[in-house]
């Protein structure tokens, strides 16, 4: 194979591979968006939590990486149970802007208490996968990249479904549609506000810690939030399909401007470019490439 | 069945919209609601479904009875497993959601999936229409389909009892009366019981049974659907045929003096 286009290939498919652990990050926004409408600014601080809980847990009491992450879940699960029913429930009914400013004031409040309660330098999260590169055909893939890209599919495969064809996920893009109607057709909605922050919390953990095996636990972990916003703008932030395939697009626009664009600038164009591709894409589509127009009909 | 006692609403802590309300509506009934636009038709089927609470307004006053039970301080989804059950003004299908989605989001407080999809097929045989529209996006249907969308997916939850918001708004008037008689079906073959808020007096008097005026918060007159269709200031105000008279200021007067007596 020409030397160039091996190159290439390898991009994409690293980009690929890193595009679907975005995805992984992204879908936590979708969660929240779908249920409550409103833009969860403190998904990026979640993952950190999750990850500097499991690497903790790891590191201090020397459990087996099972245990660890299931301390985590625990963790996430009743700490997001307990945001939602201390900050975000009372809140309930008041304009999204609202809510959205508070989940901002929440991810500033947890990236600087973050370093405070459990110290401010890296922790790895070591995953029993090898570091070494597979070599596989024309395929050159790294582990954590596969095996990231594979839980990936996987969870987003599962919430695909429970939000499409479940009756509680039917239950509960009604709520998102409109938190009175809901509640006249008889949901507890509340109770699927609690639902979709738990979920977020478990999505959280899973981007955390493969991403933390990736780069490493600290508060750089927290930017993952931003990171993923071009994936969840470019693929509309109610579609989990959108949110695939945002990751793929951003995680493969990354790579090629690694590739290409950084040896003639001297580096950085990779840290911008999806935003750039975000604002293009707002441009034309307002509402993403997947996502729905709002239908205003009376 | 239902039954209001003397119910007062507030909102915002200072807005009072009901001031005393009491309405009963029995068994079998079709009963309905009249008013102009204001009057507080709408703060009294949210009062009874429990929404209320969601445009922080409340009941301060009286007490709303259901079966002998009081539901005044009953959350909405609560409200909705005792068997009564709100479709809004203006339809608010969910738009996102297709037509079956939204009849499954109304079948929620139906646990066995089996006696939901029972509910659904049952709803199909009402509303054939929405039947053959169902993998359709619900903000995407005529306003007709979404009204009979609306009705169905509140028919999901196995209710004893249906509040219809203003049904007819803004429909042409063949589908005002298709809709009408599928209620007069529903009412015979299901046994439901049905509070109708309306503008069109004459159209809710031709199907209801017993009725009310409401007028700035309060019921200003009530009587058997037949005596209020004969009753001179319903013709004259809600039914549009005071003859060839023009509407006076006067003639407001004489409504205004008589309405206080009669309250
Ligand atoms: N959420 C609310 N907050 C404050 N005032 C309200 C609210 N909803 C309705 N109102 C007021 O209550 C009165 C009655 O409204 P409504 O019950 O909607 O009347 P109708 O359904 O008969 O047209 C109106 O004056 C309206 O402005
Ligand atoms: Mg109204």
């Amino acid at each position: 194979m020409d030397g160039d286009f091996q190159f290439l290939f390898e991009l994409v498919t690293n980009g690929i591979l890193t595009g679907l652990m975005y995805s992984l990050v992204a879908v936590g926004f979708v969660l929240i968006y779908k249920s409550t409408d409103a833009i969860n600014f403190a998904q990026g601080e979640f993952c950190m939590i999750a990850a500097i809980v499991v690497a903790g847990l790891l590191q201090l009491y020397d459990l087996p990486l099972i245990v660890a992450l299931a301390g985590g879940l625990a963790f996430m699960l009743i700490f997001n149970w307990g945001l939602e029913r201390v900050v975000l429930r009372p809140m309930i009914g008041r304009p999204i802007v609202a809510i959205i400013m508070a989940t901002i004031g929440l991810a500033l409040m947890f990236r600087g208490l973050g370093p405070l309660v459990f110290g401010a330098e890296t922790q790895p999260i070591n995953l029993p996968i090898p570091d070494d590169p597979v070599i596989w055909g024309p395929f050159f893939l790294i582990p954590i990249d596969m095996l990231g890209a594979g839980i990936s599919l996987a969870f987003l495969a599962a919430f695909g479904w429970f939000f499409m064809k479940s009756r509680k996920g039917v239950a509960m893009r009604a709520v998102a549609d409109s938190h009175q109607v809901s509640m006249a057709m008889g949901i507890n909605v509340e109770r699927y506000f609690a639902l979709a922050w738990m979920l977020a919390g478990v999505v959280a953990l899973l981007g955390g810690v493969v991403w933390g095996n990736a780069i490493g636990v600290d508060t750089q972990l927290a930017q993952l939030g931003l990171k993923v916003f071009p994936v969840v703008i470019l693929g509309g932030l109610d579609s989990i399909i959108g949110v695939i395939v945002g990751g793929i697009i951003v995680g493969v626009v990354e790579a090629l401007a690694a590739g290409y664009l950084d040896p003639i600038v001297g580096g950085g164009t990779k840290d911008f470019t999806p935003y750039v591709l975000m604002i293009i894409v707002l441009m034309i589509r307002p509402y993403g490439i997947f996502g729905k127009p709002i239908i205003e009909r009376i | 069945m239902l039954v209001l006692n003397n119910i007062e609403v507030i909102y915002d802590g200072v807005i009072l919209v009901l001031k005393g309300v009491s309405i009963e509506a029995n068994e079998g009934r079709i009963t309905t609601v009249l008013g102009a636009n204001g009057a507080g038709k709408t703060t009294t089927l949210k009062a009874i479904s429990g929404v209320l609470r969601t445009e922080r307004g409340d009941v301060t006053r009286g007490s709303i009875e259901f079966k002998g039970q009081r539901i005044d301080r009953l959350r909405p989804h609560e409200v909705v497993k005792l068997g009564i059950v709100q479709v809004f003004e203006g339809r608010r299908v969910f738009a996102n959601l297709t037509a079956e989605e939204n009849l499954i989001a109304g079948g929620h407080i139906v646990s066995s999936t089996a006696k939901m999809r029972e509910n659904m097929e049952k709803v199909y045989t009402y509303f054939p229409r929405i039947a053959e529209r169902r993998h359709v996006i619900a903000g995407y249907l005529s306003g007709g389909e979404q009204q009979m969308l609306a009705v169905g997916r509140a028919l999901m939850s196995d209710p004893n009892m249906i509040l219809l918001d203003e049904p007819s708004l803004g429909l042409a008037p063949m589908i005002v009366e298709e809709i009408f008689g599928i209620v007069q079906r529903l009412r015979a073959q299901e046994n439901v019981t049905f509070l109708i808020v309306e503008q069109n007096a004459t159209l809710a008097l031709e199907f209801a049974d017993f009725g009310y005026v409401m007028e700035n918060g309060a019921v200003v007159l009530q009587g058997p659907a037949e005596e209020l269709r004969g009753n001179a200031d319903i013709k004259e105000f809600y039914l549009g045929m005071s003859g060839d008279e023009k509407r006076s200021f006067r003639d407001v007067k004489h409504y205004r003096r008589r309405k206080r007596w009669l309250g």
